[in-house]
């Protein structure tokens, strides 16, 4: 009984937490190249929005993930074209995205607010998932989630391993040594924050069609903009963004059940909602005191315009 | 250097008629010039002249408006810096094109073509910086390294390449003497190699010994080729910046006053794993001395400029004593109304905000001389005293309203040292008050250090250039590896013994002394 409890709390915590990696991983690597995109919230409403509406009328969870995954490209396209072609300021730019997303989301979404998806089985994969305890959160889970620690790892490899990576940091560092050195600084910019913006469709489209498989207004609820507190918080290192996530979920869990077990509790109900996002931002802000680590992983150039001179 | 074929052999490079106009001004007009394989040839001319402009043309940082450029006798458009390495010509920037955040190998790799081997390009690193005794480590983050240090980066990353040709763009202006020595072998050698090399720099002495040929640059317009050799550094200056060059006068020391700065056993660890720990500093500046520190890069410096600016206060407060007030726990702001002036070795970001007008940069270190008034910002006295700076120190710029980063080095360090020496500090700590300033400028601004003196200020200068100390210092010290030699008249010392100090190697010789007087 108390070991089924616990696996199903880890189970649900992992869930949670797959869409703020997703979305924070992508995030962390526009971030690494100088862009500031603080559009996440209205790519991932995007995403959430045209996941559900391509699935619902296709029938296929691929077609919406991929559709999720395009609105939220084609949203940081648009953020990209104001900030790097016409030099908009990143911060006031991200901020409308936000709001053009969010809304935008919710008028699309209007004829599907009260349709469900059929829920997605999980991939269990043979014997590891028969693990006591762990075997169900690590190895019975759905696509996405083993989709999110391939990401990780894929995005672990390309900064710190591959050279494309390096490039990109050094991008970030100081755009006007890459551009001296020969490197094309806005289309690097551009790959990047499409890439962030793609990823952060893939997150959305993970909370219509595989966490809630349903669409109401407002569902990404704040995720966007704790994706991109986790990887400020994360000091810009891909592992303290994933332990970021999963606290975030843990306590998120933690807290609905809490709500749920019917416990006498005099503690209102609003103030559990708040504590995952207030839990991970004050153990966030704990681990990124050390100025040192945040002078070593912090883009130097993040946010500011760059015009190469001709 | 051979010159058997030079007669009928085709240029590494030919510039004909190159042009670049740049909206407010005209950086290069109708520069032609042609360097031969393995020729040292010289670019000369004063700050302003075009000849970064010039060289980042050639590399394919910028393109140029008319002119042709040839590269051994083919017409070659360079469409951007990898194009140009992959001609075979590699480049040291004067402003550092390195990441800080990166280490040493990842800061080579990313300016070599391919994807290399970060271990295998370690090896070819310490490989190469030991042939050339240009030592670093190749580990090392570059926020970590001093100046000097990064410059070694710049270096050993173009003779990773092999390249044809060398742009070298004021290469020596942070090295020591003996580096210096080191450097124009490595140079020599490649030339001998078959490298050709194009050598920016003001320093005529250098010129003179190092290259075959010079082509002298002012206003963006060549006013004359000669033969280093058989030019006296005088007439080759008169060349490049049209006049005779100012000498600074430097009279006998005047009257010493009060003491204006005490170190007193000054020690602090470094926050920085590679930084250097400044162990038992004791100094005393007076009133009306210029006292120099000479020391190579990286040998504490950074760590003392820090403690005394404030930057990085101390522990103990009674170590640094500002005008008589014990001031180790004191912010720059509280030491600055001790009297304190201070230069940073960086202009852009550390002695000037680079995206601010200069009138706004000069507010930043005199807000506290009248330019307030009930806390609000008294716009006209500001821009007047910015103009002050501008008009009395010959600074070379569109105006008061323009951003500290449209000025070239030379003239935004006139700037910096133009608002400094105008508060008229009791004390002025100066750290490189040349680095990368022409020979005008630079005679410029020793003379004011020296009028500045004559005044009656207390002067610190930390400098990695021994001439400059020499021809300036009233006294000299040496730092090295956190440690202060000490103190000496310049009278009773010379060139030779400050550069045997310089590593490190003084307690030998005072213990040598001790025992020969014993």
């Amino acid at each position: 009984m108390e070991s089924s409890i616990l696996t199903s709390i880890l189970f649900a915590t992992i869930v949670a937490g797959t869409p703020l990696i997703i979305v924070a991983l992508g995030q962390l690597v526009a971030e690494k190249s100088g862009v500031l995109n603080l559009g996440a919230e209205g790519m991932m409403s995007m995403g959430a929005i045209a996941g559900f509406a391509i699935t619902f009328e296709t029938g296929s969870v691929w077609l919406g993930v991929l559709g999720g995954m395009a609105a939220g490209a084609l949203m940081s396209y648009l953020f990209a074209v104001v900030v790097l072609t016409l030099m908009g300021n990143q911060v006031a730019t991200g901020l409308a995205l936000s709001i053009l997303g969010v809304g935008l989301s919710a008028f699309i979404g209007k004829s599907y607010e009260s349709e469900i998806l059929p829920t997605i089985e999980a991939i269990r994969i043979p014997l590891l998932a028969d693990i006591p305890i762990i075997g169900e959160p690590l190895f019975a889970q759905q696509s996405l989630v083993y989709f999110s620690w391939a990401l990780f790892g894929a995005i672990v490899w390309f900064l710190y391993r591959s050279r494309p990576g390096l490039v990109l940091r050094a991008v970030g560092e100081s755009p006007s040594s890459a551009h001296s050195i020969g490197y094309p600084v806005i289309r690097i910019r551009y790959l990047a924050t499409i890439f962030g913006g793609a990823m952060a469709g893939i997150g959305g489209a993970f909370l219509s069609v595989f966490y809630t498989p349903l669409w109401v207004e407002g569902m990404v609820a704040g995720r966007g903009w704790i994706a991109i507190a986790l990887v400020v918080f994360a000091t810009w290192r891909p592992f303290r963004v994933l332990v970021g996530a999963y606290l975030f979920g843990g306590v998120m869990v933690a807290q609905l059940f809490v709500q749920g077990s019917g416990l006498e509790i005099n503690i209102p109900s609003q103030f559990l909602s708040s504590l995952p996002y207030l839990a991970t931002i004050i153990v966030l802000v704990i681990i990124s005191r050390d100025q040192n680590t945040v002078r070593l992983n912090a883009p130097v150039s993040l946010g500011q315009p760059y015009r190469p001179d001709a | 250097m051979t010159s058997d074929s030079d007669g009928n052999q085709v240029p590494r490079l030919e510039l004909h008629g190159i042009t670049k106009i740049y909206p407010s001004v005209i950086a290069n007009e109708d520069v032609s010039l042609s360097v031969k394989r393995g020729e040292i040839h010289a670019v000369l001319g004063e700050n302003g002249a075009g000849k970064s402009t010039l060289m980042k043309m050639i590399y394919g940082v910028t393109r140029p408006d008319a002119g042709e450029m040839k590269w051994e006798g083919e017409v070659v458009h360079v469409e951007n810096p990898a194009h140009a390495r992959s001609l075979g010509i590699g480049m040291v920037f004067q402003h550092f094109s390195l990441f800080e955040t990166l280490n040493v190998v990842e800061n080579v790799a990313l300016g070599l073509p391919g994807n290399p081997d970060l271990n295998q390009l370690a090896e070819q690193i310490t490989e190469v910086s030991n042939r050339y005794g240009l030592p670093v480590d190749p580990e090392r983050l570059v926020h970590a390294l001093s100046v000097g240090e990064r410059q070694r980066v710049e270096i050993v990353r173009c003779l990773l390449q092999n390249p044809k040709l060398l742009i070298m763009d004021e290469p020596t202006s942070v090295l020591t003497p003996q580096a210096v020595r080191k450097l124009f072998d490595t140079l020599r050698q490649l030339a001998d190699e078959g490298c050709s090399i194009l050598y920016i720099s003001h320093k005529l002495d250098e010129i003179q010994e190092l290259c075959h040929v010079a082509t002298v640059l002012r206003d963006g317009k060549v006013t004359g080729d000669c033969i280093p050799s058989e030019e006296t550094p005088k007439s080759m200056a008169s060349l490049m910046i049209g006049k005779e060059l100012p000498v600074p006068e430097h009279n006998a020391p005047v009257e010493l006053g009060e003491a204006r700065l005490q170190l007193k056993r000054l020690s602090k660890k470094s926050d920085d794993p590679f930084g250097t720990e400044l162990q038992d500093i004791e100094l005393e500046v007076r009133s009306g001395e210029i006292l120099g520190i000479a020391g190579v890069s990286g040998n504490g410096q950074q760590e003392l400029l820090y403690a005394l600016s404030g930057e990085e206060p101390v522990d103990d407060a009674e170590s640094i004593v500002i005008c008589g007030k014990p001031s180790g726990r004191d912010n720059p702001h509280q030491r600055r109304i001790s009297g304190l002036g201070f230069v940073p070795e960086e202009r852009l970001g550390r002695g000037a905000v680079p995206r601010m007008s200069l009138t706004e940069n000069a507010l930043l270190t005199a807000h506290h001389a009248g330019m307030l008034k009930n806390g609000m910002i008294q716009f006209d006295k500001i821009a007047d005293f910015a103009r002050k700076c501008i008009d009395g120190y010959n600074v070379k710029c569109g105006g008061e309203e323009h951003a500290a980063n449209s000025l070239s080095g030379g003239n935004l360090q006139k700037f910096i040292m133009g608002r400094e020496i105008l508060l008229t500090p009791k004390m002025l700590v100066v750290a490189q008050p040349t680095w990368g300033v022409d020979v005008g400028a630079a005679a410029f601004i020793r003379q004011e250090l020296i009028d500045l003196r004559n005044e009656g200020t207390a002067i610190l200068v930390i400098s990695e250039e021994l001439e400059e100390l020499f021809e300036i210092s009233d006294r000299i010290a040496v730092i090295a590896n956190g440690r202060l030699s000490p103190v000496k008249n310049l009278a009773d010392t010379n060139i030779d013994e400050i550069g045997v100090w310089m590593s490190g190697m003084w307690d030998q010789e005072s213990a040598a002394e001790v025992t020969s007087h014993a």
